[in-house]
């Protein structure tokens, strides 16, 4: 009986599920300390240091505070839909993980359509920020929020071309067969152009500067959050580097390896070891170019977009396909 | 043995240990309001850049929305015609909150304080509950962070119960 119910799909899932949300949270927790201190050392100043060693409690404190604030409900603004917005940017992101290759064996549920899943699943964020922009009731956050529709949409073209040329070389959209097939040769060496394109369109899906139009603080306020207080405003934080981490986590699965090592040497490290260290040295990479560069005017962005990235992608697909077929 | 008499201002009903605890969170997570009004505003960018630094003591993050800051700067001259929109931004901050009057004139009008002035506020307090003031004409940056850790341990309820600040000051303050 109890094997029964151990070895179970459901049982899997849902111990699953549990394992995820805590290690986003987790992970949020650390990645916003580690933003801080990319941020101060690159700024040279240390960063936080007084809360706890070199400000390794700072983002606890800061979580508790917000926990402790007061949830203001602003005037007029659509009470429903103003607290399931917060809720909402969170639950893609939760199922994106549900098909994350961390490891040959570590995988929850490998699904034979895992990349279409989670690009799928990953427009639902752009959803709850245009709800939570729209139920505020306030023109900041409509703009932000109708600017984040916009930059959205636009990038989410040049992202899914960019896959469709690695799903192309693979013949599959599970990701356990893209990573396999990178044993030798990472696919950031076969298709650099794709990958480049990836990790800018990447960083415009999670709105992070240079791409944090939604948010500019020069003329929006604070965009799409500007009304949420509290852990309303804590729970849009988690979830943009939660984000973070599925667009790094799926990129490294895509083109730089997955739980592969270097060229085949694996250097006796277990692949879960290797997909986190690749992960991680991404996000590192999104960091350092948010506090390197400015953030750009809204039409350089459009632009950018629709004429350089899409025409580039979608020449870079075409190649590809033809190089497969004479193969 | 100390006698319990309730602390003015304090709520009637506290949970002891986890008031402590939020307090403890809160004294060390101060986000100020990006918000400046006259010369005390550059002595403030000053202290949050990189020779100062007030992100050492997690109160760096200046958030762009008063609705996700704890701590409201009043940096500089309060002229009458900006009086009302800054009592607007402290009504628009979710409680609890906490208010810096920083310089001479948001404590007293300093240098434009005098008989028939007709143009500023003289002093935050007219207009909204400070907690901590610092005096300077501008303060300097380090006595922005003076005054910020005094308002750490006013939080707290004295400096020796901030158990997670590592920095303790030598001396003065609120205890």
């Amino acid at each position: 009986m109890s094997e029964g119910l151990l070895g179970s799909e459901l049982f899997r899932l849902i111990l699953g599920l549990v394992i995820v949300i805590a290690f986003s949270q987790l992970n949020a927790l650390f990645l916003v300390w580690l933003e801080r201190k990319v941020s101060g050392h690159i700024q040279l100043r240390p960063g936080p240091m007084e809360v706890g060693p070199h400000g390794l409690l700072q983002t606890i404190a800061d979580g508790v505070k917000l926990i402790g604030k007061e949830l203001i409900l602003p005037l007029k603004a659509d009470k429903k839909l103003f607290f399931l917005a917060p809720v909402l940017v969170f639950t893609p992101v939760l199922v994106g993980f549900l098909v994350l290759p961390f490891s040959p064996g570590l995988i929850i549920h490998d699904m034979n359509v895992g990349v279409l899943l989670v690009f799928a699943f990953s427009t639902i964020t752009v959803l709850a920020i245009l709800t939570g922009g729209w139920a505020s009731n306030n023109k900041y956050a409509l703009l932000g929020a109708v600017r984040s529709v916009a930059q959205n949409v636009a990038y989410e073209i040049p992202l899914l071309l960019a896959v469709l040329s690695v799903v192309l070389m693979v013949h599959s959209l599970s990701f356990s067969h893209i990573v396999e097939s990178q044993k030798t040769v990472w696919f950031i060496f076969l298709q650099p152009l794709a990958g480049l394109i990836y990790l800018i369109a990447a960083t415009a899906e999670t709105n992070r500067a240079p791409f944090d139009i939604p948010e500019a603080e020069s003329e929006l306020v604070a965009g799409f959050h500007t009304e949420y207080s509290g852990m309303g405003f804590g729970l849009f934080f988690l979830a943009e580097y939660t984000n973070m981490f599925l667009v790094c986590a799926v990129a490294t699965s895509l083109f730089f390896g997955g739980w592969n090592g270097l060229f085949g040497f694996s250097f006796g490290i277990p692949g879960v070891f290797w997909f986190l260290l690749k992960t991680y040295l991404l996000i590192f990479v999104i960091m350092w170019v948010r506090w390197t560069f400015p953030r750009v005017r809204f039409d350089q962005l459009m632009n950018f977009s629709w004429k350089v990235l899409i025409p580039l992608s979608i020449v870079n697909l075409l190649i590809t396909a033809v190089v497969v077929k004479i193969i | 043995m100390e006698k319990k008499v309730r602390e003015p201002g304090a709520p009637p009903v506290q949970f002891a240990l986890l008031d402590d605890i939020l307090n403890l969170a809160r004294a060390n997570s101060l986000w100020p309001m990006t918000f400046g009004l006259a010369c005390c505003a550059i002595e403030m960018m000053a202290a949050g850049a990189s020779r100062f630094d007030l992100d050492r003591l997690g109160a760096g993050v200046f958030r762009p929305s008063p609705r996700q800051s704890d701590v409201m700067i009043v940096a500089g001259t309060i002229a009458k015609k900006m009086a009302p929109a800054i009592q607007m931004l402290w009504d628009q901050m979710p409680d609890p909150k906490w208010c810096i009057a920083m310089g001479n004139c948001a404590i007293s009008g300093g240098p434009f304080q005098y008989e028939e002035q007709y143009a500023i506020v003289p002093g935050a307090h007219l207009i909204v509950p400070v907690d901590i003031v610092i005096p300077g004409c501008p303060p300097r940056p380090e006595a922005l962070i003076q005054g910020l850790l005094a308002l750490e341990d006013k939080i707290t309820r004295g400096e020796g119960r901030n158990v997670l600040r590592r920095f303790k000051r030598v001396s003065g303050g609120v205890n």
